[in-house]
């Protein structure tokens, strides 16, 4: 595989939204907005970048046995130093997305991706597939919280595009996760197949 | 990965990578401490610069607390040459739609509302988060009026207060925790 698949496969063929439909709680839980999907998209792409280079680096030190809880530990460590650093230099964006932050730990694709693929390949190329996927999904949430907040409030990043009082509400509700998840899963799988 | 685990070699690896993780977290930890609480504070001072007239002295320097309902009233006190001009009170419900909020209300000397401001709240996104300065005209309702013949409560349950649309929950909540500030200031004799 060469590295610029590697890099891309993230966004479109292995979209971990989309495609693997991994780590469905950040995703329907953060996307009431753009800015908030993007910030946690952007969150989650630090710890995948990190966690994954630096599990490449360990994994030959690390006894099969034991390589579960080593990874969970240093995830848990880069989700933390996240976490502090949004509550101390982005404090409104740590506010809006709260929970949900510490709970990138428990996100499948941050786990997945190291045990597939960084503990077994070398430290470039977790790295890559590391800002491949992390941006894939960093990608996929903006697009879903842009497509719920421009239905649900008539916004684009918070700008306003038409009035909210024709908003349809259940776009920033749960339902409206899942409703808008679907159909663009749907429209990504039509894409992919051509 | 191709090695053999064995109780030594487990233990080993578990002990340094937990350690080396800790010390790495500690570090983090003393370099943001700093920005964590200077966010905090300037989002107070900010609340009470907002409810408050013009003071000049330090309200966050003489605030005090007490405990009511589970939970902790800060009272921060304003003052202008000396006199007492108001008082911010922050205040919380645990009745919110989905959770805690926690609010800022600027009392007169009289007990008179002079503003209030949203601190921190996880209603819901287009609709009880109306309840910000700035989003909706909910919260200048408020302004000006005395608790003491204003009811405190929203009009489907016979009060003075109009709801947000769709949003009664927040808006019952929002009164629980205006209540909860006037209450507690008359307790103390008044803003003075």
């Amino acid at each position: 595989m060469s590295q610029l698949t590697n890099f891309t496969k993230g966004f479109i063929k292995e979209n971990p939204v989309f495609v693997l439909l991994l780590g469905m709680c950040p995703t329907l839980g953060t996307t009431t907005s753009a800015i908030n999907g993007l910030g946690m998209g952007l969150a989650t792409t630090f710890v995948l970048v990190m966690a994954n280079v630096v599990i490449a680096l360990v994994k030959n030190v690390i006894p099969p046995k034991v390589r579960i809880p080593s990874y969970i530990v240093i995830i848990a460590s880069f989700v933390t130093m996240v976490d502090l650093s949004m509550a101390g230099f982005l404090p409104a964006l740590h506010a809006q997305l709260g929970l949900f932050i510490p709970l990138i730990v428990v996100n499948c694709i941050v786990l997945g991706r190291a045990e597939a693929f960084a503990s077994k390949n070398s430290v470039g190329a977790s790295f890559i597939d590391g800002l491949g996927m992390g941006l894939g999904f960093a990608f996929a949430l903006t697009l879903l919280g842009l497509v719920r907040e421009l239905l649900g409030s008539g916004k684009a990043f918070g700008i306003s595009i038409y009035s909210d009082t024709y908003g349809m509400l259940v776009f920033i509700l749960a339902p409206g996760a899942f409703i808008a998840l679907g159909y663009l899963t749907a429209i990504m799988n039509r894409l992919s197949k051509k | 990965m191709a090695k053999e685990s064995n109780f030594k070699n487990m233990t080993l690896t578990l002990f340094t990578v937990t350690l080396l993780a800790s010390a790495s977290l500690g570090f983090v930890y003393s370099f943001t401490k700093g920005p964590i609480e200077d966010a905090q504070n300037a989002k107070i001072n900010n609340a009470i610069s907002l409810v408050l007239p013009e003071f000049d002295n330090q309200p966050s320097a003489e605030s005090f607390t007490r405990n009511v309902d589970g939970g902790v009233l800060t009272f921060y006190p304003a003052k202008k040459d000396g006199e007492p001009i108001g008082m911010a009170v922050q205040t919380f419900t645990k009745n919110g739609f989905s959770g805690q909020i926690d609010l800022m209300v600027g009392f007169l000397p009289d007990g008179t509302i002079h503003a209030i401001e949203v601190i921190s709240h996880k209603e819901t996104p287009g609709l009880g988060d109306k309840m910000e300065s700035g989003k909706s005209d909910f919260n200048v309702q408020f302004k000006g009026e005395n608790p003491k013949d204003f009811k405190l409560s929203v009009k489907k349950d016979g009060g003075d207060v109009d709801a947000i649309t769709a949003s009664t929950i927040s808006s019952r909540a929002y009164c629980d925790a205006v209540q909860r500030a006037y209450s507690a200031i008359v307790k103390e004799g008044g803003s003075k």
